[in-house]
């Protein structure tokens, strides 16, 4: 199992703390085996990027970093994943709470259909925030933070359905980040977007990761090679192979990492 | 190339064409039934209030002697000669190559003293007929509207003797008479409906007190009962004084009366206290006919029925049936909505579930009489029963809730509605993307937060959607509601300046219990058919503009989501 190369291992432990630690896990949809014995340290601060075909199982490992597979009837989950050392799926672990330190932005944006403001306010205020000036502060941070401030800065209070497409993702990128999270996951954020669009979500990958852990889901090889630290790529539910961008990238180890990213795969 | 032209798809195209003729014609067909629906009753509806020509009219009746009469003409059709002869005509009075036989249908009012007051006329038997201008309309308190020539105004005077008005002065006269009257009357109203219902509800409250005291004494009991005596004897005083103020304005109306000539050769008094008012059709421009016809449709609006319903307005049935619907809608959507909530978000889809689904919808499709059954046996006699039993023991024998009232009846129909509420509720919540949930989820919302503050908002179209369709079922529903608590003639409406103001217990009118009501249990079966077009054309447009409102605020709603349907 190269998986379990202990080189990889050491590779991400040695400079860096470990953000997520997923250890042995496997995951079933109606008795089919979507992920098997899974086993992957995540660096803090750092972005790690899951790469693979269609289907192989690289979004449904993202969802269990946050629980969103639990919304799925019938899917059973074995082994465990560590947030900073606590079990994610203890059956004592709040959900919501964990929900709240591991944002996730999706493939489409998904704003809600409320004003720009009220959509990067709405985490907080569902947390119970209500003094408008500690409100007002964390929508425009986050907006900056997102790069998008200065688009948006005089239409707060207009409908976030009046953006554009890649406008509406950076708004949903200040949405998760502004209930400060530590991780933030990322599936396919630019696969509904346009070149220009792309490059910018890009940009903020780049601005972000000093201050969260990113993972990031594509299956866009440059784009992985641009953005990522360290890339995992799986094929079939397994984990084949994973280490630093640039060696995955110059030296794949395993033939079949290999074909995919020179594109002779799937 | 030549695929183009094959002829077998030229064979293909031309059958879609009738495919689609098919379709629109369908479509026609319905639309031009809805279209002449609409047009019939309005035009039954509307002619009621547009003031029509009084004829003096002198026919040959069937024993061969000269008749005269006064009345609107209100409706013209034909029989065959066969018909004609076998319901008793002389057919010697027919031209020999004459096959059909019109006749008119007179309304000649004066029902107490004339009767029948609308009589059948065959055209060939009229001798005479014109519309003298002078002839006027008298509509009344009580019998109905009275037709004829006015001849003299008598007023009372102080010393006993009579003036008589016959000049000039007589018109200008006889409407200032009848606007002063009928201020009087409405100072009476206000004066019964305000002061003296106030004064007469606190009376019963001291009544019931001292019952209970009665039946249960306390240790003070007797201190109370002296305490309640004194201020009943207060109340029975002001009572006194107001019964005096009453007396004096029911006697202003006395002392005057019109002399009406109701045929060229009958004369009748009429009291100037039971007129309403005077109006000459015959006389009138273009102008003032469009006058009329507006505040005829106003006075129907506004005024209560008289006459067993065949007279009057229709205020206290739109006012019900209109109540009725709110608290029908305030009670339906949220049990609706929760109801639908549980069953999409909360229920796992077993077989269970499935059949309780299927169960609903056709909850929507049982007879809406049963309902009335189920309204009376559960919500009057269990529920109202009991709630007379804990909190109205006092009144008892007297029925507070344990019998049909308002609320029952807006619960009643609650219940024949929310399949719908629940249907389109869940269809809603249906189409609302996943991943707004989850991106809502992914912040760190419960599914709760997640369900009021994304999904909700989200949803209310469909519900809204649900409530229109409940709204149009609900207010056109007459079968329950006979049974929970609609009745030909309220004695007053749900709502009044008397403590608690909104009264559920209390019975109610409804237009479409109207409809029936004047339509088949009149006692004046001619009288009532314009009016029960005019009601069913109300009853229609109240649905139409409760839909209407519902319809816009939807529209807005959908504007703010659209970008996700």
């Amino acid at each position: 199992m190269t998986a379990n190369d202990p080189a990889a291992h050491s590779d991400t432990q040695s400079d860096t703390n470990i953000s997520l630690s997923v250890k042995n896990l496997s995951m079933q949809y109606d008795n089919s085996l979507a992920l098997k014995n899974i086993n992957v340290d995540i660096p803090a601060q750092k972005v790690t990027a899951f790469i693979g075909p269609s289907g192989c199982g690289k979004s449904t490992l993202l969802r269990c970093f946050n629980r969103m597979n639990d919304l799925i009837t019938g899917a059973m989950i074995e082994g465990s994943i560590e947030l900073e050392g606590e079990n994610i799926y203890d059956p004592r672990v709040d959900v919501a709470e964990l929900r709240r330190r591991v944002g996730m932005v999706f493939q489409r944006p998904n704003p809600f259909p409320k004003s720009v403001y009220e959509n990067v306010a709405y985490g907080l205020k569902i947390q119970g925030e209500k003094s408008t000036a500690v409100l007002d502060q964390s929508v425009e941070w986050a907006l900056r933070s997102a790069a998008l401030w200065e688009e948006v800065r005089d239409r707060l209070h207009e409908s976030a359905l009046s953006l554009s497409g890649g406008q509406q993702q950076r708004l949903v990128i200040a949405r998760a980040i502004a209930v400060k999270p530590s991780v933030l996951l990322l599936d396919e954020p630019a696969s509904a977007l346009d070149p220009i669009s792309t490059l910018k979500i890009e940009e903020l990958i780049h601005q972000l990761k000093d201050d969260y852990t990113i993972v990031i889901v594509t299956h866009n090889m440059q784009q992985a090679a641009r953005v990522s630290d360290f890339t995992a790529f799986l094929n079939l539910g397994e984990l084949v192979e994973y280490g630093d961008t640039d060696t995955i990238f110059r030296f794949p180890k395993e033939k079949s990492t290999e074909d995919y990213i020179t594109g002779r795969y799937g | 190339m030549a695929d183009l032209l094959n002829k077998t798809n030229r064979n293909r195209l031309d059958r879609n064409e009738v495919w689609i003729w098919l379709n629109a014609g369908a479509l026609a067909l319905s639309l031009c039934a809805v279209v002449f629906i609409v047009l019939l009753i309005m035009r039954n509806g509307l002619i009621h209030f547009w003031p029509t020509p009084i004829y003096a009219v002198e026919y040959t009746n069937a024993a061969g002697q000269t008749e005269k009469l006064i009345g609107e003409r209100v409706d013209i059709n034909t029989l065959s000669r066969i018909q004609y002869i076998e319901s008793g005509g002389d057919a010697s009075r027919l031209t020999d190559d004459a096959q059909v036989v019109e006749r008119w249908l007179f309304n000649t009012g004066n029902r107490r003293t004339n009767p029948p007051d609308f009589r059948w006329v065959y055209a060939h038997d009229v001798t005479l007929i014109e519309t003298p201008a002078e002839l006027a309309k008298v509509e009344r308190i009580e019998w109905g509207p009275a037709f004829g020539r006015i001849i003299e105004l008598r007023f009372d005077n102080a010393d006993g003797s009579k003036r008589i008005v016959n000049d000039v002065e007589l018109n200008p006269l006889l409407q200032n008479t009848l606007a002063r009257l009928n201020s009087n009357r409405e100072a009476i109203a206000s004066l019964e409906h305000g002061t003296i219902n106030q004064i007469n509800a606190e009376l019963k409250t001291i009544r019931l007190q001292q019952r209970a005291l009665n039946l249960d004494p306390p240790a003070d009991a007797e201190a109370r009962l002296q305490q309640l005596a004194s201020q009943e004897a207060v109340l029975l005083q002001t009572y006194l004084e107001q019964e005096q103020i009453l007396s004096g304005l029911l006697k202003n109306l006395e002392g005057s009366a019109l002399l009406l000539e109701i045929q060229s050769n009958a004369a009748r008094l009429i009291e100037l206290a039971d007129t309403l008012y005077v109006t000459y059709p015959n006389n009138m421009g273009g102008l003032e006919k469009v006058g009329t016809f507006l505040a005829n449709i106003g006075r129907f609006l506004s005024d209560n029925p008289r006459e067993a319903n065949t007279e009057g307005g229709v205020f206290p049935a739109i006012f019900g049936t209109v109540l009725m619907v709110l608290l029908m809608s305030v009670v339906v959507t949220p049990i609706g909505v929760v109801t639908a909530i549980y069953l999409h978000e909360y229920a796992s889809q077993t077989t269970l579930v499935r059949m309780l689904r299927i169960a609903v919808s056709n909850l929507a499709g049982v007879p809406s009489i049963v309902y009335g059954v189920f309204g009376l046996g559960f919500f009057v006699y269990f529920l109202g029963g009991n709630i007379d039993q804990l909190f109205y023991a006092d009144a008892l024998p007297a029925p507070t809730f344990g019998t049909p009232g308002l609320f029952w009846a807006s619960l009643t129909l609650a219940l024949l509605t929310v399949p719908v509420v629940i249907v389109s509720t869940e269809e809603g919540l249906a189409r609302i993307p996943r991943s707004l949930r989850e991106g809502s989820l992914a912040l760190g919302a419960t599914r709760a937060e997640t369900l009021i503050q994304v999904v909700l908002p989200m949803a209310t179209p469909a519900v809204l959607t649900g409530v229109i369709l409940a709204v149009a079922r609900a207010a056109g529903e007459v079968a329950p509601l006979m049974l929970v608590g609609v009745v030909k003639l309220a004695p007053a409406l749900p709502i009044d300046g008397e403590f608690p103001f909104l009264h559920l217990d209390r019975k109610f009118m409804h237009l479409g219990f109207h409809i029936y009501d004047v339509g088949f249990q009149s006692p004046n079966v001619e009288a009532a058919r314009p009016l029960v077009y005019a009601t069913a054309l109300l009853l229609i447009s109240i649905i139409v503009g409760l839909n209407l409102a519902a319809i816009t605020l939807r529209h807005r709603l959908e504007k703010r989501y659209r970008s996700y349907e």
